[in-house]
């Protein structure tokens, strides 16, 4: 017999407990009386003129009857598409005819039949935004994305004229910029991550499409022997700020789609500012090559246009896992890059990359001029203090 | 005030009295302006019905004891039981002869009293009344308390006269009591000791002619807290929350209406009734035979206040007439029903 065989051993040994388990049933005992455990997260909220439909998703030792459903504490008349029991992990849309208030809160409340109680908020009830605001959207997330990379673009001729001290010194700040990123990332992509239904792992599914898109990028980056230099590096750049802007873009889109629209023009101005840096991180890399202009609008397009898709997605209330994968992802790829352009900086100027550290200071101080994404989300308390 | 919201005659008419169908409650349920629960409840699986609890008095059975003596029983068994409070919402009370609120039980100024409490639940009960009675009859923690599977009889005379309530005394108190231990305990007045109102104590004297015109009604301020977060999910009159909305209860024009209100909601220090577009008299705690509050169309109750509320609808047209907790949350929440006056 081969020593491979034994490799059969805890299959069947682990076939064994799982059927000891689920057939001889010997733990029943401790849930004779325990009541099933339950958990529902309300994924997504649309708000149609009169109307409330949720996206919910369940988890549970038992199918999870949603029995009564209370709008700002009043029970509701409402439907639910699929009817019936959810079994684990399923989702239904819930429909309440309610004359929701613009502008306002509204305090959700979904009761199972063993009448466990699930709060949702809708921190400032706005209508979910359909085909007419199309172009608002767009607009936003041209402004958002590729406007600014773009601007940060147009400094490439004077950034190829810098003697080499000033051009480290650029490099370094695009490497503090993307170490920036890439903690904003996985924080956004974490808190997001903990709104996703706990068996979902919402924070692991982060740290794991992190990992895998750092191993794929560089593996792809490398296919050649060495790692990406130049024109090259630079588009690494810009896919790795374009993913995280798909998830900033997403989480700009919902804070719109619910209630942030206020805070419009001040999001926007902030963004631009900071994102300026990201175009100038791009062009760094490349004083040494002649890109032709078509290489500039291609940099800024996958920088920015992840942007524009996901103001938009973000604006029709996505799941909240997709946003934590797209954050994952995101985060993966700026990952790449820091490895990339470190590399690079380290084999070019040694210790000088520690100045780095400069560039992630100066992305935080401009970070606190878009200070409204999370808190945003966090209520509407926040909002009033910006708004008056 | 809340709207009716587009009820109209045409339903009404579908409504053949007091118990309708369950075809009529869904026909009802377009018409309340989405404030509704959803689904309809299984009363016989409950094994009691709002609107039955609204009359079923239990006069228990007068025996004889071996002196002679003439005295009124009844017989209560604490059972655990998992009802359904809303459409689809099961809840694991604890009951007095399984059903919430308790028996209503009923007797006359001065009668002796004897309740056998039987223990058939999981936890130690007691049944503490609240009237006038010794201490070792109590019904409290070490006086009268029930250990599962046991039993105790307690024995006293029925006074005052009024509007009572009895419930579960042990601890911890919240608990046992939110869990559905409570009921209403009326002591009607005997006309021959009130000669000076004796019209009036007839008037309330179950049996007697002058009590034959009144309607009587039972209701029970309750709600359920089903999460355990010390706040009441739902808010009812006799458990079942909208049970009078959708099917009102009906009312005779011509007759006086008399309700016994009980306030038994836990976690909120304050419930109360508001009655539309007609005034009432209020006897506090039942204990007189003149109003305490004269022409209110609102009266508030503490935890375990109660009263006796009388009223007319003789000089209204027929038609629906809402009544409700004026805490708008409670309404919203359960707490409110119509008169269907005919």
């Amino acid at each position: 017999m081969p020593r491979s065989a034994w490799l059969l051993l805890p299959v069947i040994t682990v076939a064994g407990i799982v059927a000891f388990v689920l057939i001889g049933r010997p733990l029943d005992d401790f849930a004779a009386s325990a009541p099933p455990t339950e958990e529902i997260v309300v994924e997504q909220v649309r708000l149609e003129p009169g109307m409330i439909r949720l996206t919910v998703r369940v988890d549970g030792s038992d199918p999870v009857r949603i029995a009564q459903v209370q709008v700002d504490g009043a029970y509701r008349q409402f439907e639910q598409n699929p009817a019936g029991p959810l079994s684990r992990l399923a989702s239904a849309v819930i429909s309440i005819p309610y004359h929701w208030i613009e502008g306002e809160t509204h305090h959700l409340l979904l009761l199972t039949s063993s009448g466990a109680a699930f709060e949702h908020t809708i921190e400032v009830a706005q209508a979910t935004p359909t085909g007419s605001s199309f172009g608002l959207l767009l607009l936003v997330g041209i402004l958002l994305g590729i406007a600014p990379v773009a601007a940060g673009l147009l400094a490439y001729p004077a950034i190829r004229d810098m003697r080499p001290a000033g051009l480290r010194f650029l490099l370094a700040l695009t490497l503090g910029l993307l170490g920036f990123l890439f903690i904003d990332t996985i924080g956004e992509g974490l808190e997001i991550g903990g709104e996703v239904l706990g068996r979902l792992n919402g924070d692991v599914l982060v740290w794991v499409a992190a990992g895998v898109t750092l191993m794929t990028l560089l593996l792809a980056g490398r296919r050649s022997g060495k790692p990406p230099e130049g024109i090259r590096l630079a588009f690494f750049i810009a896919l790795g700020i374009g993913l995280h802007n798909l998830g900033e873009g997403l989480v700009v889109g919902a804070s719109l789609a619910t209630g942030a629209a206020a805070l419009a023009t001040f999001l926007m101005v902030g963004f631009v500012l900071h994102n300026v840096t990201e175009g100038i991180g791009i062009a760094t890399p490349m004083t040494k090559a002649r890109p032709g202009w078509q290489v500039f609008v291609a940099l800024a397009a996958l920088a920015g246009l992840p942007a524009v898709v996901g103001v938009w997605g973000g604006s029709q209330a996505v799941s909240p896992q997709f946003v934590a994968l797209s954050f994952g992802i995101g985060a993966g790829a700026i990952l790449q890059v820091i490895v990339e352009l470190g590399g690079f900086m380290v084999r070019q100027s040694g210790a000088a990359a520690l100045t780095s550290l400069s560039g992630a200071s100066i992305m935080y101080s401009t970070a606190s001029l878009r200070p409204t994404i999370r808190r945003a989300r966090a209520g509407r308390i926040e909002c009033r203090k910006w708004i008056g | 005030m809340l709207g009716l919201g587009g009820l109209t005659r045409a339903s009404l008419a579908q409504s053949p009295g007091a118990v309708a169908t369950a075809a009529d409650a869904a026909s009802y349920a377009h018409d309340i302006g989405g404030n509704q629960l959803v689904g309809i409840v299984d009363h016989e699986r409950n094994g009691f019905d709002p609107h039955a609890v609204l009359t079923d008095f239990d006069f228990g059975e007068v025996v004889a004891d071996q002196d002679g003596r003439r005295v009124r029983e009844w017989t209560i068994r604490a059972i655990d039981k998992e009802i359904e409070i809303a459409p689809g919402v099961f809840f694991a009370a604890w009951t007095y002869n399984g059903r919430v609120p308790g028996p209503t039980l009923r007797c006359v100024e001065g009668e002796a009293l004897r309740i056998r409490f039987f223990n058939d639940g999981s936890h130690p009960h007691t049944i503490h009344f609240h009237g006038i009675h010794p201490a070792r009859m109590d019904g409290v923690p070490g006086v009268g308390e029930v250990n599962p599977g046991e039993e105790f009889v307690y024995e006293f005379a029925a006074k005052p006269f009024g509007c009572h309530l009895y419930h579960c005394h042990s601890v911890p108190l919240k608990r046992h009591i939110h869990k559905g231990l409570y009921g209403t305990f009326i002591v009607d007045p005997d006309p021959e000791r009130h000669p000076e109102a004796r019209e009036a104590a007839a008037s309330r004297r179950f049996g007697t002619p002058e009590h034959a015109e009144w309607q009587e009604l039972i209701m029970v301020m309750n709600g359920f807290d089903t999460n355990f977060d010390d706040e009441n999910e739902f808010y009812a009159v006799n458990s079942i929350p909208f049970a009078y909305f959708g099917q009102p209860i009906r009312i005779e024009r011509a007759r006086p209406v008399r309700v016994y209100l009980v306030n038994v909601t836990e976690f909120d220090p304050v419930n109360s009734l508001h009655v539309h577009a007609n005034f009432f008299d209020y006897y506090d705690h039942g204990t007189t035979l003149s109003p305490t509050l004269r022409t209110v169309d609102t009266v508030m109750q503490c935890q375990a206040q109660r009263g006796i509320i009388e009223f007319s609808f003789a000089d209204h047209e027929p038609g629906l007439y809402m009544f409700h907790a004026h805490q708008t949350e409670f309404a919203e929440l359960g707490w409110m029903g119509h008169f269907e006056v005919v």
